[in-house]
């Protein structure tokens, strides 16, 4: 196979799964918290502010492994 | 987006030779095939219109932008030509400081200021009381016009972007690296100054024992730096993902060339553009948020002798 060609296969599949991955721990991240929330109603402020800046961590991880991607597709 | 009034003046919907049909030829080329096209970088020419430019597209046509030579400086070659994303850069510094101006003069004339002054007093107190406070303590109000002025000026340039015409420089890695820097400056000096430098630099061993210092060391080391470099590619991702997300979906109408297909996209555009209004928004809040946690950690390990259990889960915050 061309090496270009599997260049993009693997842009491709690591864009997948590092999707997978980020909305798998966001989505636990929100049900923690929504359960949280539910249960003691008076910090769900607190709650979803430390919702909003783990659910940001994550997302960097996420967005180094997509930078990888596009460099894998760009070059 | 900034995408989009060029888009909008080539919409012919018939192959022409300028470049936003070359644009969507590769596109459709590309679909065709189902490879890229050989000799044509398809996801390049698709990021050439987020990317940052020597020319300014403005309603009265496209400006070109100064040119200056090179300066080489000890093996370096700097080219300080100024660019789009420099140009909102200081546009960006020009209307926070105008507007900061004015109803700085208008709230101090009234105890309570209505209109948009009321919404400027929200988010100054907003910042206050739950980011500064609940992160820094009473000793992070000396930092607190620091977290503010970076909460307004990311804003600021987050917004523009979604102006017609409009580029957002936050979309650029220069830019946003910029920014960490001065937030790693910042984290550091405040961390120093509330704890002593010996006792900062005792932090960088853990408190492991000596014999795991080799291994402790580096690792504390990375993590001073990792924290900026994540603050740095999470602005620099949002808004440029936001970009290319606008960039494809409008891609569409080129791939499908039919009017009736070009509703779909056009109604997706607008749905992303309000999640953009949030994401500009949002991304402001958590780069001061994360700012302003990663100095309180610094600060709050100086205000009590039991900080160390909290500094050494800081390398996990990359």
């Amino acid at each position: 196979m061309d090496p270009k060609a599997l260049g993009y296969l693997a842009a491709g599949i690591g864009a997948g799964l590092t999707v997978i991955g980020a909305g798998v721990g966001i989505g636990r991240l929100a049900a923690a918290a929504m359960e949280a929330s539910g249960r003691q109603p008076e910090v769900a402020g607190q709650v979803r502010t430390s919702m909003i800046i783990a659910a940001a961590l994550i997302e960097g991880a996420t967005f180094f492994a997509l930078a990888i991607c596009i460099v894998l597709a760009t070059k | 987006m900034s995408v989009l009034p060029t888009f909008v003046a080539h919409a012919t919907l018939e192959p022409t030779a300028d470049s936003a049909s070359v644009f969507a030829d590769t596109l459709r080329v590309g679909a065709e095939q189902g490879v890229a096209h050989p000799g044509t970088d398809t996801f390049g020419e698709l990021l050439h219109h987020v990317q940052d430019a020597h020319e300014l597209e403005t309603p009265f046509g496209i400006l070109e932008l100064p040119h200056f030579a090179p300066i080489r400086l000890a093996g370096l070659t700097l080219d300080m030509s100024v660019t789009k994303h420099v140009v909102f850069v200081w546009l960006a510094a020009v209307i926070l400081c105008l507007v900061a101006a004015i109803v700085a003069r208008r709230n101090a004339r009234t105890l309570v200021p209505k209109g948009f002054g009321n919404l400027f007093e929200l988010f100054v107190v907003f910042m206050r009381d739950d980011v500064v406070l609940p992160n820094m303590g009473p000793a992070g109000l000396r930092y607190f016009p620091y977290i503010l002025t970076t909460f307004f000026f990311i804003l600021v340039m987050n917004l523009l972007g979604i102006l017609p015409w409009g580029a957002s420089a936050t979309g650029n890695v220069s830019v946003t690296a910029g920014l960490a820097i001065i937030a790693f400056v910042m984290i550091q000096t405040s961390a120093i100054r509330a704890q002593g430098l010996g006792h900062y630099l005792a932090h960088l061993t853990g408190g492991a024992p000596v014999w795991l210092w080799p291994i402790m060391v580096p690792i504390e080391i990375l993590g001073l730096f990792t924290k900026p470099f994540a603050l740095c590619m999470r602005l620099f991702a949002n808004m440029l993902g936001g970009h290319i997300v606008l960039v494809s979906l409008i891609g569409l109408i080129f791939l499908f060339k039919s009017y009736i297909i070009a509703i779909a996209p056009a109604l997706m555009v607008i749905g992303i553009n309000f999640l953009e209004l949030f994401v500009a928004f949002l991304q402001a809040y958590i780069f001061v948020v994360l700012t302003s946690l990663f100095m309180g950690i610094g600060i709050q390990a100086g205000d009590s002798s039991h900080g160390h259990a909290q500094t050494n889960g800081e390398t996990n915050h990359a």
